[in-house]
């Protein structure tokens, strides 16, 4: 996959987060490239299935474009944390630093970032949420203590999965991952979340505040920094 | 409407018979001695917010004392039942979810159940909540204990439309099951009745343990088996250490490991094979499948039957709303201030009225030493007595009210990202209302908070509250000689600068914050015991700590002065109170009688000053300024011994020396801006 393939499907995944759809203008002013360009590179990335692109109606990801766009934010947003975090570059500084690194960085190194920094969760200049990684590991914790030669030897998961602090009020889906420290995954677990349970969002308090899901016939309140490190598998009312 | 008829149980002594006499459960006549000279214990266990203290005020009535858990600051509730001739032991352990070892609360409560051995365990729990409060109940029955099921709250779950089969779930249990509805007072007598019996006949109760999947059974029984030949002698079941090891309980395994490293490391290799199998963490499995069999029974005896919005659920939107969710917060809050100072005006007015009857209550600073000490000591039981029992008392029990209610619950949702900024979570909403109370029950409160940190934070942000006595200062000083409009000025930058001092502390103390995971539990019309009991608890801590202080202080204090001792203080601070913040000479000794009680600096403001008309002497920008810092600048002596009691000497000491430092560095600052603005 080319570099500018790259670019394009992470603008488009930062783009499109909400549910909304891209137009040609933003895609144009956020990768500083002229707007005919954008046409032409669309129809390309059509073509090979990863955005659904009508002209003049603005583009989507497919759910394929999607996992692809959600790696390469992850990186992105991985280096930004790592140059902040660790090497104290300033928050201007480290998106055209992280942009320029991310389309070397392996997933193995990618891996070790995460772990080196906590398995991080917002990204250090505009607090973005890092998307999960795709490995079949069922906690944080299992994926510091593995030991094994290459991450060719480790599943991927199929389905996306999104956080619940991205879900809106009455949306659904099924418990699919904690990340973080075991104390707060057990913690989850003995309040119920146990991977594949049902839960729905009640209400989201305002100005990013907490949300309450309505989980085993119960209802939770979880403090957004604990909702962005909880993933679901999202399922249709 | 007995459901527990098992016969086996029923009775190796002809004191007990199901529906025979009964006395009052709250009857104080002490009743004979026990019936056969054993003396029983009957713990309740279970969720938070399931109607485990109302229960624990029913068995017991007044006779309670409520106190730590030996070297943990984890309130320990305990009573006396006095029943056909039974006098029990009742003790209400902490309301948990589980028994990891995530909090102290949890910990106390399994070591309490394995070491102790009650003779019988009544497990609460929540009819409406049915999932989560069985997956409890399940690891109580790996304890090993005699158990009887209390299914409280059939009231909630009938408005939810839910029916609950309780004889079902007693068989598929094996223990009783009393449905109760406990506000109400309902199954009450059937629930003390029954548990008696299972406490002294406890070993027919053991309930039917909860097998897992073949391969995580097969594993607890062979490490169970292990753990039996090799005779450990530990409190604990071997079922359930075989569980906890599995889970990787550190304790646990620190607690076995002492004795034999091998069934640790047995277990560890055990734990590994099922997390292989399953590929998932070996804690997340028996989560997951003791989960499971709890929904497997919630769904086998409950029956849902009509799907309604009850009136919770529109609270519930209402008070989470967007807008109306912060509205309802500010008149909650606002409410109860209002309230509090109504009525506290209305009686403590009256109260020292009467008492002035006896003496004067203004502060005496002159004449013989007998009269300057009497006096102090009767100002200080007067301060006491007008402060705590019309202004507390009234603050406590709306306060109480709204907390049972579930209101404060919502407060804390809809706050929860204000507390984050400050290293808090929403929890930390009801210590810090508490405060404008009294800051010393809102210090011990501070334990609602998971963490050491949290609490510190928490009890920081406190010291900044202003309390009834602070509250005195600023209606005596501003609101009175400036206008009404600079004392609630006050209020809201006192808020401003706590939220301030939050942040900075946040930086300087040193830790992760931990997020909100909090039940939002059904609203409820407040409990009138849970709310007596709650009031009178925190109003204890203040009788017990704040009023020796006032009175003793007091006397010592007005002594000194009037011994000469004190005069010095009022040149030696002239630095900080006369060049640096501008105020009167005799501020300084004013301050110093702030450190006893906090409202001493207005009402010694009248002897000194020889006048009630402060305005003569102080300038308006005076008056607020040292309304000002008086709210901030140290912590009172009973606050302080709080600090230290739950902390020790150096936080406290930190708190103190911040709680200085900021007084005197904003005060300075407000002084050249007052400047500025009259």
């Amino acid at each position: 996959m080319s570099k500018s393939t790259e670019e394009y499907l992470e603008a488009l995944y930062t783009l499109t987060k909400d549910g909304e759809t891209a137009s040609t203008t933003a895609i144009s002013k956020r990768l500083k490239v002229a707007p005919a360009s954008v046409t032409e590179m669309l129809g390309k990335l059509s073509n090979e299935g990863y955005v659904n692109y009508q002209p003049y109606q603005g583009v989507t990801l497919t759910p394929e474009g999607f996992k692809m766009a959600e790696k390469m934010a992850r990186k992105h947003r991985l280096l930004e944390r790592f140059l902040h975090d660790m090497l104290g570059i300033g928050k201007t500084m480290v998106h055209d630093e992280a942009c320029a690194m991310e389309h070397a960085l392996s997933d193995e190194t990618a891996r070790a970032l995460c772990q080196t920094l906590k398995h991080p969760d917002k990204c250090p200049d505009d607090g973005n949420l890092i998307p999960p990684c795709d490995l079949q590991f069922s906690s944080c914790e299992e994926c510091r203590k593995w030991r094994g030669g290459s991450l060719e030897q480790v599943d991927r998961r199929k389905e996306n999965i999104v956080s619940i602090s991205t879900l809106k009020e009455r949306e659904e889906g099924k418990i699919a991952f904690v990340r973080g420290d075991n104390k707060v995954l057990r913690r989850l677990l003995d309040m119920g979340l146990t991977p594949g349970t049902k839960i729905r969002i009640s209400r989201i308090a305002p100005l990013k505040g907490p949300v309450e899901i309505a989980v085993r016939g119960s209802k939770l309140a979880l403090g957004e920094e604990i909702a962005c490190n909880v993933f679901v598998e999202k399922t249709a009312n | 409407m007995s459901l527990w008829k098992r016969p086996q149980i029923k009775l190796g002594s002809n004191n007990l018979a199901i529906g025979g006499s009964c006395h009052s459960t709250t009857t104080t006549k002490k009743g004979k001695k026990s019936g056969n000279g054993q003396s029983i214990t009957i713990a309740l266990a279970g969720n938070a917010n399931v109607g485990k203290s109302v229960i624990f005020n029913h068995l017991t009535g007044s006779h309670q004392t409520i106190g730590n858990w030996p070297g943990k600051t984890v309130e320990r509730a305990e009573g006396i039942l006095h029943f056909d001739g039974y006098d029990a032991t009742i003790i209400d352990l902490p309301g948990i979810y589980s028994f990891s070892t995530f909090s102290l609360e949890e910990l106390v409560t399994r070591e309490y159940i394995a070491q102790e051995k009650p003779n019988a365990i009544i497990n609460v729990i929540g009819a409406s909540v049915l999932e989560r409060n069985l997956y409890f109940t399940l690891q109580l029955l790996d304890m090993d204990t005699p158990l009887v099921i209390c299914l409280n709250q059939m009231d909630i779950a009938k408005t939810k439309g839910i029916t609950i089969d309780a004889k079902k779930l007693e068989a598929i249990l094996g223990v009783p099951v009393i449905p109760a509805v406990a506000s109400r007072g309902k199954g009450i007598q059937e629930l003390i009745e029954t548990a008696l019996d299972v406490a002294r006949d406890g070993h027919n109760t053991r309930g039917n343990r909860v097998k897992f999947s073949d391969a995580v059974e097969s594993r607890i029984e062979k490490l169970a088996g292990e753990i039996e030949s090799q005779q450990l002698n530990l409190d604990y079941p071997s079922r359930w250490l075989s569980i906890k090891l599995l889970e990787d309980d550190s304790e646990i395994k620190k607690l076995v490991g002492l004795k034999s490293e091998s069934i640790v490391s047995t277990s560890e290799t055990m734990a590994k094979e099922i997390e292989d199998g399953c590929k998932e963490s070996c804690f997340s499995v028996i989560a997951s499948e003791r989960y499971s069999k709890a929904s497997q029974i919630a769904a086998d005896i409950q029956r849902q039957e009509t799907v309604k919005a009850t009136f919770s659920d529109r609270l519930d939107w209402f008070t989470t709303h967007k807008v109306f969710g912060y509205i309802t917060a500010f008149v909650v809050i606002a409410g109860l201030l209002l309230w509090t100072f109504t009525v506290g005006n209305y009686f403590s007015n009256w109260l020292s009225h009467l008492l002035s009857f006896f003496e004067s209550t203004n502060p005496n600073l002159t004449g013989s030493m007998k009269a300057v000490f009497w006096n102090g000591a009767f100002g200080g039981i007067v301060a006491g007595v007008t402060l705590v029992i019309p202004f507390v008392v009234p603050f406590y029990l709306v306060l109480a009210a709204i907390e049972d209610s579930g209101i404060l619950t919502r407060v804390a949702f809809m706050f929860d990202n204000f507390m984050h900024r400050m290293g808090l979570h929403g929890k930390a909403i009801i210590p810090l209302i508490l405060g404008y109370g009294c800051n010393v029950p809102a210090i011990y409160s501070c334990r609602v908070m998971g963490t050491r940190r949290e609490k510190l934070l928490a009890a920081f942000a406190i010291t900044f509250v202003p309390c009834t006595a602070r509250t005195i200062i600023i209606l005596g000083l501003v609101a009175a000689f400036v206008n009404i409009w600079w004392a609630l000025a006050l209020y809201a930058i006192d808020l401003v600068i706590i939220f301030a001092l939050g942040r900075i502390a946040l930086r300087v103390v040193p830790g992760k914050s931990t997020g909100l995971i909090m039940e939002m539990h059904q609203f409820r019309v407040p409990s009138l015991s849970v709310v007596g009991k709650q009031t009178w608890s925190r109003t204890k801590s203040l009788i017990f700590m704040v009023f020796p202080i006032y009175v003793i202080g007091s006397a010592a204090v007005q002594g000194l002065y009037a011994l000469g001792w004190l005069g010095p203080v009022n040149h030696a601070l002239s630095p900080i109170t006369v060049t640096w913040l501008g105020l009167p000479l005799i501020t300084g000794i004013l301050l110093v009688f702030g450190l006893i009680r906090k409202e001493m600096v207005v009402l010694a403001l009248v002897p000194l000053l020889g006048t009630q008309h402060f305005n003569l002497f102080l300038t308006q920008p005076q008056l607020i300024l040292l309304a000002f810092v008086s709210m901030l600048y140290i912590p009172c002596i009973a606050t302080i011994s709080a600090l230290v009691k739950e902390f020790g000497w150096k936080p406290a000491a930190a708190i103190s020396v911040a709680n200085l430092v900021s007084a005197i560095v904003l005060g300075g600052i407000a002084a050249r801006l007052l400047a500025l603005a009259y």
